[in-house]
């Protein structure tokens, strides 16, 4: 009946942006299609998330096992890490690449995990998928129903790789996740440097507070 | 933190701000906060305000008000947000939201009782979203400098001037009460203050550098709302 109020609210959305993202435990499809990976994924992530009884609990660790296993593995890291360092990541060499790669997965996941502690009672509507045969690059459109309230958008930037379709991009009320980091990693560059880049992603990662 | 035009009306301070900046920022900047040093500066005030007394308030707020009333006030406020949706609706010339946005303000007025029930978006009906800051975007006015203002929270002169305007039709200004009025003020900024409680816990995990965060995800939602959510693709490499 009460109505939730619609004001954007990222740290209550962005759990769902993770669950929806979660792994069945069948492996995927090669052909799947990728809204209907997406869908396939968020129902049945939905379900563990509510059943699983360690994750009801808020256990950390049992979040961060269940990510590791089921969530990340649809992820393309590498490039979320490229689109987050703009015009940098070809001043990076490979070796830096590597390691801004493990560290910006790394603060991802931890966000990722914080948030999905704070998962409740929310449904997904699923946008008709606008794509043409032979895309290899499409927006996978959904909307989160929180009860009573008005839907948030979030959206799924998704690329076909050889095996399966990986998301690259995840956008929370047209906020992107990824390439709202740009300034940050470029201010940090500016700095010091790409290793100054890697260094504080280091250091955060380990609990340093951002100032 | 962002679409928050009424927590901008109480104060005062704000507006002025806003109005001494529009004289002072005519020409179109190159970059998006070109008074970053300044913004620095306010945002750590704000930090200092909003951790030590305006949190603490929200927080005593959802801790003490029980949800269904949070809720019921969170929606009557909106109902007054949406009927100013649809009048910018009107302004940008997209008939279609300004039917779905009016017809959201009678179906919750009337059967939602004064817009304490959000009835119609019970029935599928979405928040149109539209203020002031997006109709002048729409008519061609650029976003011009970035703005953080304390309490309020980030901004730009476009939309800042948004705020004024909104603010200056009311309906709240308008009530000759001081004290009634503020009230009404201040309630509507813990409401949303309390909307957004834990945002901050998510920006001090996620961010490097949480003014640069703040920026960035404030800038990257308005274009968002301006484009209707559909924007056009940015270069990956700009």
């Amino acid at each position: 009946m009460f109505a939730i109020p619609s004001a954007w609210r990222p740290a209550a959305l962005l759990f769902l942006a993770v669950a929806a993202l979660l792994q069945h435990a069948v492996p995927a499809h090669a052909q799947e299609a990728p809204d209907v990976m997406v869908k396939r994924v968020a129902q049945d992530v939905l379900a563990t998330i509510k059943t699983d009884p360690l994750i009801q609990a808020g256990n950390e660790a049992r979040i961060r096992e269940v990510l590791e296993a089921k969530l990340l593995p649809n992820f393309d890291f590498t490039r979320m890490t490229a689109l987050a360092m703009g015009k940098n990541w070809r001043v990076a060499t490979p070796e830096q690449q590597k390691r801004l790669t493990d560290e910006f997965r790394g603060l991802l996941v931890r966000t990722y995990s914080g948030a999905l502690n704070q998962y409740r009672n929310e449904t997904i509507d699923y946008k008709p998928l606008r794509m043409n045969p032979g895309d290899t690059d499409v927006i996978v459109r959904t909307a989160v129903q929180r009860a009573g309230g008005a839907p948030v958008q979030i959206d799924y930037g998704m690329e076909k790789k050889a095996d399966a379709w990986k998301c690259y991009d995840v956008v929370v009320g047209g906020v992107s996740l990824v390439t709202n980091y740009r300034d940050e990693f470029n201010e940090q560059i500016k700095n010091g440097g790409v290793d100054g880049l890697i260094k504080t992603l280091a250091d955060r990662n380990r609990g340093v507070a951002a100032k | 933190m962002i679409e928050i035009p009424r927590a901008a009306a109480m104060l005062t301070g704000s507006v002025a701000l806003t109005a001494v900046l529009l004289a002072g920022c005519a020409a179109a900047p190159s970059r998006v906060d070109p008074l970053e040093p300044m913004n620095r500066a306010l945002y750590e005030v704000h930090d200092v305000v909003d951790t030590n007394l305006v949190k603490p308030i929200a927080q005593a707020y959802v801790d003490v008000v029980p949800r269904p009333i949070r809720v019921a006030v969170s929606n009557v406020f909106n109902n007054i947000d949406d009927l100013f949706s649809a009048i910018n609706s009107a302004l940008q010339g997209k008939p279609d939201k300004f039917g779905n946005d009016m017809g959201r303000v009678i179906l919750n007025t009337g059967l939602g009782v004064g817009g304490i029930f959000d009835l119609a978006s019970e029935m599928g009906i979405e928040r149109g979203n539209e203020d002031f800051g997006q109709t002048f975007g729409v008519w061609g006015f650029g976003q011009g400098p970035y703005l953080f203002v304390p309490l309020f929270g980030p901004t730009t002169v476009r939309d800042g001037t948004g705020l004024v305007v909104r603010i200056a039709l009311g309906p709240v200004g308008t009530i000759p009460d001081v004290a009634l009025r503020n009230s009404l003020y201040g309630l509507g900024a813990v409401d949303l203050r309390a909307q957004v409680i834990g945002a901050g816990e998510l920006v001090d995990t996620a961010a490097l550098d949480r003014y640069l965060f703040i920026r960035n995800a404030y800038l990257q939602r308005r274009r968002y709302l301006l484009y209707d959510g559909n924007p056009p693709r940015e270069n990956e490499e700009e």
